[in-house]
């Protein structure tokens, strides 16, 4: 199936977004190859140019390492990795803020709606516990 | 998705004469063509195309963009101006080079689809029987069924089929997902985005432009008179002026 893209946002560089949070997210692991860009254009559905672009972004950023002709690797540096993740805080950030006051919501209310949902959350898996420890 | 397509093999055998792997893929310099003397379908459209690039024809009906299509694989002659493939002039020589998927199927409709894949294999000795074979069972053709016995959608899908197992310099592909359902465009787009290869070139014109958006390096809107009105990378449409291809269709084609 291919990726979507649905953002007005150049589709090269929603593709390194997703690889990038794939890699946060653990869908990648560090040292793990990635598949080549010709595979990967396929898998995603773009024009293996555009993938390339995309890998090219990556490989700045130091996420791809190429290791000599036998191919790209998600890195294993931890401070490239915690830079990545700053990255991708920022950018969720922003966009929670951005479509909260959209709909005027502001970001204190967000804290706050934040805190609340944790609390309501962690009430939750604490009930679900309890009951399967009574059965 | 990968359909298995062998993409290294060796294409420069048996080229026609004044084939030239360092001239533009395609190559249109002030081609003119009218159907009725008042009215000009392309006024001096010059066109240069180089490798490695899957461009977009995108333009209203009407604009010129099969007819533009149809000078190209040699169906129409222009009233003026000349065309080169491979820096080959447009001529009998140059069907070696491109392949063409017309708006409409031609094919004889009490043939077999694998009476087809005879003909074909017949006729371009850059065919690959074995890929149209694989990709036919892709989208579980029965290769014995007659061509009428097909639906529409069923038809398309093995006229494209047959038109991208050839290892062609210049796919011109009319219309390729009008169609058919949305799971075999996507198969249909992995396949033009599979058959990609630095030397050869592919042309689609679609008004499916959200479906095909992805998959395309370069566009052109065309206008009426076949005037070029926009062209450039898709991606830098979307970085520069922050919308889709799409959405930039309809602003600028607005009725």
């Amino acid at each position: 199936m291919a990726w979507s893209f649905t953002s007005r946002a150049p589709v090269y560089m929603q593709i390194v977004s997703r690889i990038r949070a794939d890699i946060l997210g653990g869908v990648y692991q560090p040292d793990q190859q990635i598949p080549a860009v010709r595979q990967l254009a396929l898998t995603a559905g773009v024009n293996p140019n555009t993938m390339q672009r995309a890998f090219a972004v990556l490989e700045a950023e130091q996420l791809f390492i190429t290791r000599g002709t036998i191919g790209r690797f998600i890195t294993t540096d931890t401070e490239v990795l915690a830079r990545a993740r700053e990255v991708m805080r920022r950018e969720t950030v922003a966009r929670l803020v951005e479509e909260a006051a959209a709909v005027g919501i502001s970001p204190e209310e967000l804290i706050e709606g934040i805190r609340a949902y944790e609390r309501e959350s962690a009430a939750d898996t604490g009930e679900a516990s309890q009951e399967t420890t009574t059965q | 998705m990968n359909n298995g397509i062998d993409l290294t093999r060796e294409t420069s055998v048996g080229m026609p004469q004044g084939y030239d792997p360092s001239a533009p893929i395609l190559s249109c310099v002030n081609l003119n063509k009218s159907y009725v003397a008042s009215r000009p379908v392309l006024h001096n459209l010059n066109i240069s195309l180089t490798g490695g690039k899957i461009v977009g024809l995108l333009g209203p009906n009407g604009c010129g963009k099969s007819t533009l299509l149809k000078l190209v694989s040699g169906i129409l002659v222009p009233d003026s101006g000349t065309i080169e493939v491979c820096g080959v002039p447009q001529s009998e020589a140059t069907n070696s080079l491109i392949s063409f998927l017309p708006e409409r199927t031609y094919f004889n409709s009490w043939m077999r689809v694998d009476q087809l894949i005879e003909y074909f294999s017949d006729f371009f000795a850059d065919f690959d029987e074995a890929m149209a074979r694989k990709m036919l069972s892709d989208l579980s053709i029965d290769t014995s069924a007659k061509l009428k016995t097909l639906s529409k959608g069923n038809k398309e899908k093995v006229q494209l089929v047959l038109v991208m197992s050839r290892r062609a310099k210049l796919y011109l592909l009319d219309e390729p997902i009008g169609g058919v359902d949305p799971a075999a465009r996507d198969y249909i787009l992995s396949t033009i985005i599979g058959s990609y290869n630095p030397e050869a070139a592919v042309i689609i014109t679609t008004h499916l432009i959200h479906d095909i958006e992805p998959v395309l390096d370069e566009f052109a809107f065309m206008g009426f008179g076949g005037r070029i009105l926009l062209s450039g990378m898709a991606d830098e449409v979307r970085a520069e002026q922050g919308k889709t291809l799409d959405e930039l269709f309809r602003e600028v084609f607005r009725c």
